[in-house]
C-alpha cells in the first residue's frame, strides 16, 4: 500500500485541503473507490476507513492480484467535516455537483478537477453517495442511465437491490454520472445511513465491495455470495406523500413488507398530540426508502416502495 | 391583488406561500398581454426586492396607464429571503436546478412546479437575479445562444449595460428561464449587483427599462425613459481572471471601468506575513463587469470578468 496526496489546496486561514488515496496492487487501474465527497457523510468515511483497513490485510497476506491496482480515497471534503457542513465551508458548493471540474475555474471545480484527473481511467469507479432528500434506504447498487451503465455488473456486489436513474440536468455534473462518460463503469452504493454510524450495513458495504472486487479478479477473498439483485428502475418506485405537516411518526422502515391500506406513518400535531393524517399504504410492496426525521412538511414524499415485490 | 400561488405547511404552526401581486387595468377586453416579474429564488439576492417595490409603485400611482397585466413575485424562496439561506432551508439542491418541478418529488420540488404552472401561458417574464455575496455585477441580461435571437431584441429594452449571450449548458436546462422558454413564454434573466444589498441606482435603472419594454408590449402606456444601448457579447469576448492564491483580495480598479492589458486589477494578500501572493493584472483591453466583493479568496476563487474590446 502506498499513501499518497493525490491533491492539495491552501486555505487562507486553515491547515491545507489534502486529498489523500490509498493504492494497494500495481498495474492496470481496475477499481476506484471514493468515500466522504461531502462533510457530512461519516457513514460514507467510516466504510471506506474499513475497505482500506481490510485492503492492507488481504494484501499482507498476497491477496491482492497482480498486474492491479485499487485506489481508496476515503474522503474529499473533510474541510466541512471539521466544521460541521455538508458543503465547501466558504461558498457552500456541492463538489460531487462539480465533475468532471474545471482546473482554471472556481475553487470547488478545481477540487474536482483535481481528484477527477486522479480517480479516472479506472475500469470499476465505487462511490459511496447520499440523497439529496433526508431519510433510510434499502441498501442498494445505483447507477445512472447514461446509455453506458451494465446492470449485470452492479448484480456482482450481490446486494438486493440495482436501482437505475434516469439522469436530471443537476445530474449531469455528478460523479458517477462522469466516471460513466468516461467509460469507467461506475456504480453508487448508498446505505442506510449518512451523518451516524451504523456498523451493519457498513459491514454490509463493505463485504458487497470485497465481493464485487473478488469477483472482477482483482482480490482473492473468500466471503459469502450475497443477494441475486432485483434490477429496479428509479420511476417505477411508488412515492407516498405527507399530505399534512407535524410530528412524524415512522410505523415502517427500509425493507419492510407493506400491504394495502396498512398504516405506514402517523402525522401527529405537534401542539395538541392528536394523530392528523394517517399514512396509508397505496399498494402491497417493500419499502425501498423512509423519511427518518422527526418532523414532516407537507407535499413531502416519505416512502418510495417498490411495489408487489414480496420478500 | 395580492394571491397565493402555492403554499405548504410546515411542521409547527406556519404555512409557506409564494405569493404574487396581480395589477392589471380596471377594464379589460379579455386580450391583455401579461408579464410576470419573479425574483428571491436565491434568498440572498435582494435586488430584486427594491425593483418590485418601485414597479408596484409606479404602476399604482398611474394604474390610468396600465393597459396589461402586470405579476409581481418578490419571493420564489421566501424561507431562504428570510433566513438569509441562498437556498432552500434544508433542502440539499439550488432551488433554479430543480425547475420545471415535479409534483412527485420533494416539497422544494412540487413548489417549484406550481409557480411553473403559475407563470405558464404569460407573455413576458422576467427573472431578476443579484449575483451572490461575493461577486458584483453591472446589470445585464443573460440569454442561451438557442434563445438569442428570440430574446435580444427583447433585452435591448430593459435599460442594461450588457446582454451575455452565453453558450448552452445540460445542468441549466433546469433553471426557471430554460424551462418557460422551453413552454414560449420569453423569459429574460437579469442579473446586477450583489448579495445582500441592495444597489438603488442599479434597481432605478433596470425599472426604467422594465418599463420601456411593457410599453412597447403594449403593457403600459405612461411616459418612459430611452433605453440605453448595451454591448452585446458572446463567451468569446469575456476573459475570466481566477484567484491563484489563498488570501486576502484587494481591488485595485473600478467596478464597469476601462482596463488596458497589464493594468492592475488587485493583489491577493496575507495579513500574517504582510507578503503579497497574488499580484494580478489584466489579460486584456476592456471593462470590468464582474468585480470580486467578497475579500477572503481561495486559489480559483473568481476575482473579475472581462469584456474584451470595449471602450467608453
Amino acid at each position: 500500500m502506498t499513501k499518497e496526496v493525490l491533491f492539495r489546496i491552501e486555505a487562507p486561514y486553515r491547515d491545507e485541503l489534502r486529498v489523500h488515496g490509498y493504492r494497494f496492487g500495481k498495474g492496470d487501474k481496475a477499481a476506484c473507490i471514493v468515500g466522504a465527497m461531502r462533510g457530512n457523510e461519516v457513514q460514507q468515511l467510516y466504510i471506506c476507513s474499513q475497505i482500506i483497513h481490510t485492503l492492507k490485510e488481504l494484501e499482507r497476506r498476497g491477496c491482492i492480484s497482480s498486474g492491479k491496482e485499487i485506489l481508496v480515497v476515503p474522503s474529499v471534503n473533510h474541510f466541512s467535516m471539521n466544521i460541521g457542513k455538508r458543503f465547501w465551508p466558504s461558498d457552500n458548493t456541492d463538489i460531487n455537483r462539480m465533475f468532471p471540474g474545471y482546473n482554471e475555474g472556481e475553487t470547488t471545480q478545481r477540487i474536482a478537477a483535481g481528484v477527477f484527473e486522479n480517480i479516472k481511467d479506472y475500469s470499476y469507479g465505487i462511490q459511496f453517495a447520499s440523497f439529496y432528500m433526508q431519510g433510510d434506504f434499502i441498501p442498494h447498487v445505483r447507477m445512472m442511465d447514461t446509455g453506458y451503465q451494465n446492470p449485470s455488473l452492479a448484480n456482482l456486489f450481490g446486494l438486493p437491490y440495482v436501482l437505475i436513474r434516469k439522469p436530471k440536468p443537476y445530474d449531469t455534473t455528478t460523479l458517477n454520472y462522469n466516471w460513466q462518460i468516461w467509460e469507467t463503469s461506475a456504480f453508487s452504493v448508498y446505505t442506510n445511513a449518512t451523518d451516524r454510524i451504523d456498523e451493519k450495513s457498513a459491514d454490509q458495504a463493505v463485504a458487497s465491495v470485497m465481493r464485487f472486487l473478488c469477483r472482477m479478479g482483482l482480490i482473492k477473498y473468500y466471503g459469502h455470495s450475497g443477494y441475486i439483485a432485483s434490477v429496479l428502475e428509479e420511476d417505477e418506485l411508488m412515492s407516498v406523500r405527507a399530505n399534512a405537516a407535524g410530528i412524524f411518526r415512522r410505523l415502517k422502515g427500509p425493507n419492510d413488507t407493506i400491504r394495502m391500506g396498512e398504516v405506514m406513518a402517523e402525522i401527529i400535531d405537534p401542539y395538541e398530540g392528536d394523530v392528523t393524517m394517517q399514512i396509508v399504504a397505496p399498494t402491497d410492496g417493500i419499502v425501498f426508502f423512509a423519511h427518518n426525521e422527526p418532523l414532516v412538511l407537507e407535499n413531502t414524499v416519505v416512502f418510495k416502495v417498490i411495489r408487489r415485490l414480496h420478500k | 391583488m395580492v394571491e397565493t400561488v402555492v403554499s405548504s405547511a410546515l411542521p409547527v404552526d406556519e404555512l409557506l406561500s409564494i405569493k404574487k401581486n396581480r395589477l392589471e387595468p380596471e377594464h379589460q377586453s379579455g386580450r391583455e398581454k401579461r408579464i410576470c416579474i419573479v425574483t428571491g429564488t436565491h434568498g440572498d439576492e435582494l435586488e430584486g426586492q427594491y425593483v418590485c417595490y418601485e414597479v408596484n409603485r409606479r404602476i399604482q400611482a398611474h394604474m390610468e396607464n396600465l393597459r396589461g397585466i402586470v405579476d409581481i413575485y418578490p419571493a420564489l424562496n421566501p424561507l431562504g429571503v428570510d433566513s438569509i439561506t441562498r437556498g432552500i432551508p434544508k433542502f440539499d439542491l439550488d432551488m433554479n436546478r430543480i425547475f420545471p418541478g415535479n409534483k412527485e418529488g420533494s416539497m422544494a420540488e412540487y413548489i417549484a412546479s406550481e409557480i411553473v404552472n403559475d407563470i405558464d401561458g404569460a407573455d413576458l417574464c422576467i427573472d431578476i437575479h443579484s449575483s451572490n455575496i461575493f461577486l458584483k455585477e453591472i446589470p445585464q441580461v443573460r440569454i442561451s445562444e438557442e434563445t438569442a435571437k428570440k430574446l435580444v431584441p427583447m433585452a435591448k429594452y430593459l435599460n442594461v449595460d450588457f446582454i451575455w449571450v452565453h453558450s448552452a449548458a445540460t445542468v441549466l436546462e433546469s433553471t426557471l428561464a430554460h424551462t418557460m422558454n422551453m413552454r414560449n413564454v420569453p423569459t429574460l434573466v437579469v442579473e446586477m449587483g450583489v448579495g445582500m444589498r441592495i444597489t438603488r441606482q442599479y434597481c432605478e435603472q433596470l425599472v426604467d427599462g422594465i418599463f420601456a419594454l411593457m410599453r412597447e408590449e403594449e403593457i403600459w402606456d405612461g411616459e418612459v425613459q430611452q433605453p440605453r444601448e448595451p454591448v452585446v457579447s458572446t463567451d468569446g469576448e469575456v476573459s475570466f481572471i481566477n484567484a491563484e492564491a489563498s488570501g486576502v483580495f484587494i481591488p485595485t480598479v473600478e467596478h464597469w471601468k476601462n482596463v488596458k492589458k497589464g493594468d492592475p486589477i488587485g493583489d491577493i494578500v496575507q495579513p500574517l506575513t504582510g507578503k503579497i501572493l497574488h499580484h494580478i493584472d489584466s489579460p486584456v483591453d476592456g471593462e470590468v463587469f464582474t468585480l470580486r466583493e467578497y475579500p477572503v479568496v481561495y486559489e480559483g476563487s473568481l476575482i473579475a470578468r472581462i469584456l474584451g474590446g470595449i471602450k467608453r
